[in-house]
C-alpha cells in the first residue's frame, strides 16, 4: 500500500499531504516536491502528442531504489502524487489506477462539500479514512 | 420528467427571493442582486466542473473545455447539448442557446425581455465558476435578443 499520498493544487501548493510512517515525513514530502516536475513535463507532453494520449493517470513518475512514485492528475489541473514501497510487488498498475480513481472521486467529493472553499487545504474526515484505507499496511 | 424541473422552479424561487424585499430598488440593488446569483452559480460551476469531467479524457485546449460546457454541463443542468459555439480563436467565445429552458417558461418574444438578465445571472456565474476550476479566468456576460434563445459571451482572460 502507498507510503504517502499528496494533493497538490493547479497552483503547485498541496492541498493535503500524508504519510507512514511519520519519522520518514521529509524524506517523503521531499519526494513529492521533486516529483513535480516530471508531472509537468508529462502534461506538456501530453499536450503536444500528435496520438491521442489523454490520460489523466501519468503512471510511474520515476523509481528509486527503495520507492516508487506515481502521478495522476484532473481535468481541474489538481495533481496526485502516490509514494509506494518498491518491496510491495504485489502491487499492479491497474491497482494503483484505481486507487487514484478512489482519490480523485473522494476528493471531487469535498469539492461538493458546501462547507470546503475551494483552493483551501482538505480537512475532511471522509478523505482521511479513504486515504487510511490505502495506507494500512497488510503485513 | 419531472426531475428536470425541479431545478427550473428552485432557480425561479431563488429570482423572486433575491428580488422581494424591494422590486424597485435602483441600479444599485439590482446589481447587488445580479451579484448575489453570479455568485451562488460560480460556486455550483466550480463543484461541477471538478465532478462531471470525472470520466472524461485530459483537455488538450482551451477549446476542449468550451465543448465540454456545451454538451456535458448543459447536458447535466438542463438535459439539453448547447446549439452553437463560435470562436474567432483569441478567448473569445460565443455560446448559443436558441430555447434556454429557464426563460422557456416566459413564453416567446419581447414582453419580458427586460426581466430576462436575472435569468441569467446564475448561469453565467456557473459558466464562470466551472472555467475556473478547469483553470481558466473567464468573463462571462449573457445576451437576449428574443426569447427563448440567448447567447452567453465568454471572454477567457490571458495571465
Amino acid at each position: 500500500m502507498a507510503v504517502c499520498i499528496a494533493v497538490i493544487a493547479k497552483e503547485n501548493y498541496p492541498l493535503y499531504i500524508r504519510s507512514t510512517p511519520t519519522e520518514s515525513e521529509l524524506k517523503f514530502h521531499y519526494m513529492v516536491h521533486t516529483s513535480l516536475d516530471v508531472v509537468d513535463e508529462k502534461i506538456s507532453a501530453m499536450g503536444k502528442a500528435l496520438v491521442d494520449q489523454r490520460e489523466l493517470y501519468l503512471g510511474l513518475l520515476y523509481p528509486t531504489e527503495d520507492y516508487k512514485v506515481y502521478g495522476y492528475v484532473t481535468n481541474s489541473k489538481v495533481k496526485f502524487v502516490m509514494v509506494v514501497d518498491s518491496s510491495n510487488t504485489a502491487l499492479r498498475d491497474n491497482e494503483i489506477r484505481s486507487m487514484f480513481r478512489k482519490l480523485h472521486n473522494s476528493y471531487t467529493d469535498v469539492m461538493c462539500n458546501p462547507f470546503y472553499n475551494p483552493g483551501d487545504r482538505i480537512q475532511s474526515r471522509a478523505f482521511d479514512t479513504m486515504v487510511t484505507s490505502m495506507m494500512i499496511q497488510v503485513c | 420528467m419531472a426531475d428536470a424541473v425541479l431545478f427550473e422552479f428552485l432557480h425561479t424561487e431563488m429570482v423572486a427571493e433575491l428580488w422581494a424585499p424591494d422590486p424597485d430598488p435602483g441600479s444599485g440593488g439590482k446589481r447587488r442582486s445580479l451579484s448575489v446569483l453570479e455568485g451562488l452559480g460560480f460556486r455550483v460551476g466550480q463543484a461541477l466542473g471538478e465532478r462531471l469531467p470525472l470520466e472524461t479524457p485530459a483537455f488538450r485546449e482551451e477549446l476542449d473545455a468550451l465543448k465540454f460546457l456545451c454538451r456535458d454541463l448543459w447536458a447535466a443542468m438542463f438535459q439539453k447539448h448547447m446549439d452553437g459555439l463560435r470562436t474567432n480563436h483569441q478567448g473569445t467565445y460565443v455560446l448559443q442557446d436558441n430555447s434556454f429552458p429557464l426563460l422557456v417558461t416566459m413564453g416567446s418574444g419581447p414582453q419580458y425581455l427586460e426581466e430576462a438578465p436575472k435569468f441569467l445571472a446564475f448561469t453565467c456565474g456557473l459558466l464562470c465558476g466551472a472555467l475556473h476550476t478547469l483553470g481558466f479566468q473567464s468573463l462571462v456576460t449573457a445576451s437576449v435578443a428574443s426569447l427563448p434563445a440567448c447567447k452567453f459571451q465568454v471572454v477567457i482572460q490571458k495571465s
